[in-house]
């Protein structure tokens, strides 16, 4: 079990360092960078790097939240706690603001996740920020095994997956031109089952709703939603006390719950390292639109 | 940190590349109950029987459209044991742009030759690439074993014939699995279908093989990233790319070369680290207030890099918009350096299929690789890609598109040859030579020793080169055989290179058979001749050793009568007669010996300089 586990924290080790050579390296070329942060663990564990790779000096960047009106208010507490303790600078763009004054238009399905695309890049663009750090994992998805760490995002936004620059050793090509951003991911090479095992070691505290509690939830497409602003069940679909827990932390029209009495961290990465279904697979309704749903979106300029 | 095996695949469209992965990840338990699901759903969808793995990893919409993986796509799985980065390539000439990228990286690349054809070009130019970006680790999978029927002769006439092939080439670790992705026969188990393989499973290597020791940890390199200023603090926060730095180190910062000493260093989070080696990231804080910023290099004052503006270097061309040229100009990324280059001349386009050198190619197009001269308008500090990948590799940036469009590996500082005077004198050069020359049967194990012995000689800032035997047959030798007449002629060849080299300034190790003790003891009398020490080491690993040992199978060709003439075998081996030192398996282990060997060297006594 000990050998077990320093394998485990060898790998983690390279990870960090990995992550970390990146944000220095982001620190060091660019004038504008700023941490997308949601309160969803993998952004908690991309701000923890960051705060761990500028020791003992402050992030020097500023966070940005992409709000639907549609979030756990949970996450949104634990969200302004991590940014009063650390001292952050935290900018929210509210959905809500774009669909008040008409930029945008609520969809027939009362979900949101879609409609976050248009806030961030407007918000990237009036800040001038110009590089912007995702929490984005290459094992989370098929299109997004092929991301670069330096993302080059046109004019608009947008990634062309075939114009994406040759990547070579950890010598990354951040150069653009003006109006262009890079998106930045440092968890690239991290699995789902690394992000909670390195959760579990640094013993970072995240939003409760990832670990397992009672809620009423109903059931639609195989996945357990709970009732909020953005809606309830439908015809059919009845309300039930369930024990669940939240693999993702999303958009609450379309982020699921799965069973679980997974309550603690040791829980949740043995449930986590024994589960047969990807994080995504189980519990975003958003991937499962189409074959190529991630990548359609990852092209309009999605994180 | 070696828990973690990065690898890179590359095969090409038929030869089950995909499908291997796919079985990888499908045998090991990493794929997922939902992907498998999909993946059953589309092969359905395409008509298929059974679920096609290769589905798994043809990522992009074009790819699935046109059947064909057209970018690196990196996977993830994990065993108890290790965790595994796949960098996975494609394999069409038009992607060696992808390869590159891929192999960057990689601890290790497995290439897949199908066992029904000859080795395809392709599987040949992987084989280059995968040595030319200096991945230590080749595993050659024989795949599609079911479609001949399980043979062993097919499987080992294929393994010659990539062996005959990778002689051209330096592979530092060649290994062979005879394999079927398909049904999955020694991927992850090993097959029932093979009793003949004595060889471990695809996966079992993949967990065992041996990383750590393939990082340098004898040139101590930290490239400053980025200053970390906070009220009286100021730190050096960057990624160790070679050496071992501790608190206490005497140091040397480049370019101004300012010397100080480490006085603390600290991991993430401001943990107090003791050791930092590559690849950690850390924060050094240095005892005197020097000004130090992103771009510079801390090392250690008798080991440092090369410092210059010429450079010589192999590049590979990336993009499809615009040619490399001579005189055209660039932003170069050398480590954590940036500055701008113009590439002087470009001396010979590499055919990569036939190794061919074409000198008279006048620019480099899409995935065409070549030598060129660099010339910065700040100075590099670097060292050859060969010995550390970390300060020897740089990318060149288009200025005007901002694209990445060269990956280049430094070979060295460019120099145009100097005959030296024989005005100077042996005294008036910075060190004086000597040639070692290393004897032994083969296998038994004096490359190894060589290899270490010059490593360690350089460390300590003593001028060394390694002559190989087995290299130099590809040169110098090309021309001769194993006849008596002839491996006399080899001797004489190598000695007087030695005598020159030694001559120069330099030690010169020498690893060579060398069989007869007439031939050693001409290349003595030449050293002593010419008033140079000539340190003879007899390494003497018993034939049983050696012959159990057998990396490139040449004991057992010998003793199945392929091959005659080989030394040990039917033909035979004097031992030397006074060797300055002999090395005996129980003396320890490459390292050791090597050591042994720089011991002795140092009792003994100089050559006179008059």
């Amino acid at each position: 079990m000990t050998l077990a586990l320093d394998r485990r924290t060898a790998n983690l080790d390279a990870l960090e360092s990995e992550a970390i050579h990146i944000f220095r390296e982001v620190a060091g070329e660019f004038d504008r960078p700023v941490i997308l942060f949601s309160g969803g663990k993998d952004s908690t564990v991309l701000l923890h790097l960051a705060l761990k790779a500028f020791w003992p000096a402050p992030v020097p960047f500023a966070l940005l939240h992409v709000d639907t009106g549609h979030n756990f208010p949970e996450v949104i507490d634990f969200r302004d706690r991590v940014v009063g303790k650390h001292g952050l600078r935290l900018l929210v763009a509210h959905v809500q603001d774009w669909i008040d004054d008409g930029r945008l238009t609520e969809r027939p399905d009362g979900t949101r996740n879609p409609l976050q695309t248009v806030p961030l890049l407007d918000t990237i663009a009036e800040n001038k920020f110009d590089a912007v750090f995702g929490g984005g994992r290459r094992d989370e998805e098929r299109a997004r095994a092929k991301e670069r760490i330096f993302s080059l995002r046109n004019a608009f936004g947008q990634w062309e997956p075939k114009r994406q620059r040759p990547e070579l050793w950890n010598l990354y090509n951040g150069r653009h031109r003006p109006g262009e951003h890079v998106r930045v991911f440092p968890l690239s090479n991290w699995t789902e089952l690394d992000v909670w095992n390195y959760i579990a070691r640094e013993k970072i505290e995240l939003p409760d709703i990832y670990y397992a509690h009672e809620r009423e939830v109903y059931l639609r497409d195989g996945m357990w939603l709970a009732e909020g602003p953005w809606g309830g069940p439908r015809d059919g679909e009845t309300l039930e006390r369930r024990t669940i827990r939240y693999r993702t932390v999303g958009d609450g029209s379309c982020t699921g719950a799965v069973d679980s009495d997974a309550r603690t961290i040791e829980d949740v990465i043995a449930e986590v390292a024994a589960s047969r279904l990807t994080e995504r697979g189980a519990t975003r309704a958003d991937d499962r639109l189409s074959e190529a749903a991630m990548e359609d979106r990852k092209r309009e300029g999605y994180f | 940190m070696p828990n973690l095996l990065r690898l890179a695949t590359a095969g090409s469209v038929d030869d089950g590349k995909s499908t291997l992965i796919g079985r990888l990840l499908f045998d090991s338990k990493t794929i997922f109950a939902d992907q498998l699901a999909a993946i059953e759903r589309a092969s359905r969808d395409r008509g298929e029987d059974y679920p096609n793995l290769a589905l798994l990893t043809d990522g992009l919409r074009a790819e699935r459209e046109q059947g064909i993986t057209i970018d690196v796509a990196y996977r993830y799985f994990a065993t108890p044991r290790r965790k595994f980065i796949i960098a996975d390539t494609p394999g069409h000439i038009q992607y060696t742009r992808n390869m590159v990228t891929g192999a960057s990286t990689a601890d290790l690349a497995l290439i897949l030759l199908d066992a029904r054809n000859a080795i395809a070009d392709q599987s040949r130019r992987h084989a280059f690439l995968a040595t030319l970006l200096g991945i230590p680790h080749l595993v050659v999978c024989v795949n599609k074993m079911d479609l001949v029927g399980w043979s062993r002769d097919r499987f080992e006439e294929i393994r010659e014939e990539f062996r005959r092939f990778s002689m051209k080439l330096a592979v530092p670790d060649l290994t062979f699995v005879p394999v079927s992705a398909l049904h999955g026969d020694n991927i992850v188990h090993r097959s029932a279908s093979m009793p003949w393989y004595e060889g471990t499973s695809l996966l079992h290597h993949l967990e065992e093989v041996h990383i750590s020791s393939d990082r340098n940890l004898i040139d101590a390199r930290f490239p400053v990233q980025y200053v970390i200023r906070h009220k009286d603090f100021r730190g050096y926060a960057g990624t160790v790319a070679g050496g071992v730095f501790k608190p206490g180190d005497e140091v040397l910062v480049l370019p101004s070369g300012f010397t100080t000493t480490v006085s603390a260093i600290w991991g993430p989070g401001g943990r107090p680290v003791t050791e930092a080696f590559p690849p950690q990231a850390v924060t050094l804080r240095l005892a005197d207030d020097l000004d130090v910023g992103r771009g510079d290099l801390i090392c250690r004052p008798n080991n440092r890099p090369h410092v210059g503006q010429d450079v010589d270097a192999m590049v590979c061309w990336l993009t499809e918009r615009g040619n490399l040229s001579p005189d055209a100009k660039y932003t170069v990324v050398n480590t954590t350096r940036t500055t701008k280059a113009v590439v002087t001349s470009l001396d010979y386009r590499m055919d990569i299929t036939t190794l061919h050198r074409d000198e008279t190619a006048e620019s480099l197009a899409l995935n065409e690789i070549g030598r060129v001269k660099l010339r910065t308008q700040q100075p590099l500090l670097f060292d050859a890609y060969r010995r550390n990948r970390a300060c020897g590799s740089f990318i060149l940036v288009d200025e005007t598109t901002n694209n990445t469009v060269a990956a280049g590996m430094i070979t060295g500082p460019s120099q145009s040859v100097v005959w030296h005077s024989t005005a100077v004198g042996r005294a008036e050069r910075g060190s004086t030579g000597c040639t070692v020359w290393l004897t032994g049967l083969s296998a038994s194990g004096k490359s190894t020793i060589a290899v270490e012995l010059e490593r360690r000689l350089v460390a300590a800032g003593r001028p060394a080169y390694l002559l190989d035997g087995d290299n130099l047959r590809h040169g110098l030798n090309a021309d001769l055989g194993f006849s008596a007449a002839d491996r006399a002629e080899n001797v004489r060849r190598v000695g007087e290179v030695a005598r020159l080299f030694a001559d120069a300034g330099l030690v010169a190790v020498v690893s060579l058979i060398s069989p007869y003790q007439a031939d050693r003891d001409r290349v003595r009398a030449a050293h002593e001749q010419a008033g140079l020490g000539f340190f003879e080491v007899f390494v003497d690993t018993p034939i049983e050793t050696c012959e159990a040992r057998d990396p490139k199978g040449m004991y057992a060709r010998a003793r199945a009568g392929e091959i005659t003439g080989f030394t040990g075998v039917d033909d035979p081996y004097e031992p030397p007669v006074a060797p300055e030192l002999v090395l005996r398996p129980e003396q320890g282990d490459p390292a050791r010996m090597a050591a042994l060997v720089i011991a002795a060297l140092d009792r003994m006594p100089l050559p006179r300089m008059d």
